[in-house]
């Protein structure tokens, strides 16, 4: 092979590396919680028909679904503080992770809630139990169960998809890579690393979604 | 031995070419340019704002409203010859163009092929931001966030110069970076001067003022080797125009800032 590797110029920078992947994981598991929020309310108020959120679940989920991530990424860092609202990069970087997030795990958690047999809600409602009850013991539980690996791809994906927040400057993962081969100019090299890291990330983001499924979920399903 | 005249009569028209070569380059320019009434100046038509050919098919810029100046002030009709930023001092040291003015900077190498004439236009990296914000060097963007497009030159240098309480945002690309500042997001930019002129030409949301250099590298007019007579005269007509304000003026409509009190 032609190419000499030299990845001490990469390792010199490890400290941007690990704080970057900190940035990552924290912009991930904020953006999980708040997003996966979000996505429990949307999907039953469409499932449920509660007018008028059911509508304006419908919109926000096709607008998202349908605009690329970095364009909304970039509405939200140039585009609010231009209408008087001041933002910082990671503010913008939360937003933009938790409104995209919220919009595909609302229609991940909706297949979930209207895959539950009649018979389940039908026994529910024999015991008395009032909507809000049989909501929380009897429908989510169950639903979040069958579509929990979806929700664990979507919560890779958008883990992954924070990259593109080094575009305004946050300066997670990717952001440390571009920064460390602009001064290195070991561009192989430093991606190279890079993209080992996010391959683990990802595989120890998806164990500890798992995981989170079987503790905080699978229990209450049974 | 029989090749013998014929390398003598190479030899000999190789001496009549240098002599004529070494002629060429020692002529006077200035008095054969009086003589023929025409001062023949290579200028840019590719890197606004200094050269660009404008919709009347014209050349237009910073560099030939100084060629047309200079132009006047000596008595003699302009003529422009459009170069790129390669050929620019080919085109001098063939005797092709009697000035170079094309946003050509100093360094030692350009030194030794041919000379320059004191500064007549700034071109530099710095520091810009609002008019409200007082900034006069490095120490003073403590505490502040700089905006500045990750890996360029104005990056490296201001990064060694920046305060540890500067923080300082890198933008994958000239436009992110300006659009940083435009919305807010950052403080102060650092860029240069020519982009700056450019925001500032195009929008009103936001101004640019000069808050201090990282890096400086004026532009001079350019002249062959051995011609005092021509380099004094040029000197003298940029000190004359830059005194005048009539320098300040080109700068003004092209760079969209006054000329540097230094320059």
């Amino acid at each position: 092979m032609a190419y000499a590797f030299d990845f001490s110029s990469v390792l010199e920078y490890r400290e941007a590396l690990v704080d970057g992947t900190l940035k990552t994981l924290g912009l991930t598991a904020i953006g999980a919680v708040f997003g996966l929020a979000i996505g429990i309310l949307g999907a039953v108020s469409r499932a449920w028909k509660l007018a008028p959120f059911d509508r304006i679940f419908a919109v926000y989920v096709e607008l998202i679904r349908n605009t690329p991530f970095l364009v909304q990424l970039f509405f939200i860092f140039f585009g609010l503080p231009s209408l008087g609202v001041q933002i910082n990069e990671w503010q913008a970087a939360i937003l933009a992770m938790v409104i995209n997030l919220g919009a595909y795990s609302t229609e991940i958690i909706r297949a979930g809630i209207e895959a539950t047999p009649k018979g389940q809600i039908e026994a529910a409602q024999s015991l008395a139990m009032t909507r809000a009850q049989l909501f929380r013991h009897v429908v989510l539980p169950p639903a979040l169960l069958k579509v929990w690996p979806s929700l664990c791809s979507q919560v890779v994906i958008v883990m992954l998809g924070s990259s593109v927040c080094s575009q305004i400057a946050a300066e997670e993962l990717t952001f440390a890579a571009n920064f460390i081969q602009s001064r290195n100019f070991r561009a192989f090299e430093t991606y190279f690393v890079v993209t080992g890291m996010y391959f683990l990330l990802a595989l120890a983001v998806r164990q500890v979604m798992i995981q989170a499924g079987q503790r905080l979920i699978a229990r209450r399903a049974k | 031995m029989q090749k013998r005249p014929f390398l003598k009569a190479l030899l000999a028209g190789a001496l009549v070419a240098s002599a004529g070569f070494a002629g060429l380059a020692q002529a006077d320019v200035l008095a054969n340019a009086q003589k023929t009434g025409t001062l023949r100046v290579a200028v840019p038509q590719d890197f606004p704002p200094f050269g660009t050919v404008g919709p009347d098919m014209k050349p237009r810029g910073y560099d030939i409203d100084v060629a047309n100046l200079i132009g006047r002030e000596l008595g003699l009709k302009v003529e422009l010859i459009p170069v790129s930023s390669t050929n620019r001092i080919p085109y001098l040291t063939t005797g092709k163009a009697d000035l170079v003015i094309s946003s050509l900077g100093k360094n030692p190498d350009r030194e030794k092929v041919i000379d320059f004439s004191i500064a007549y236009a700034p071109f530099f990296n710095g520091i810009f931001g609002p008019t409200d914000i007082a900034i006069k060097g490095a120490a003073d963007t403590a505490g502040k966030i700089v905006g500045v497009t990750r890996g360029s030159v104005e990056d490296l240098e201001f990064t060694k110069v920046a305060p540890p309480t500067a923080t300082i945002k890198r933008f994958e690309d000239n436009n992110a970076t300006i659009s940083a500042y435009l919305s807010g997001q950052v403080q102060l930019i650092a860029t240069g001067n020519v982009v700056a002129a450019a925001v500032n030409e195009r929008t009103k949301i936001r101004r640019l003022d000069t808050k201090f250099l990282i890096k400086n590298s004026p532009c001079y007019v350019g002249v062959n080797k051995g011609e005092a007579a021509l380099l004094a005269k040029v000197n003298e007509v940029v000190g004359k125009l830059k005194k005048s304000g009539e320098l300040n003026q080109v700068s003004q409509r092209w760079l969209q800032a006054p000329l540097p009190a230094d320059l």
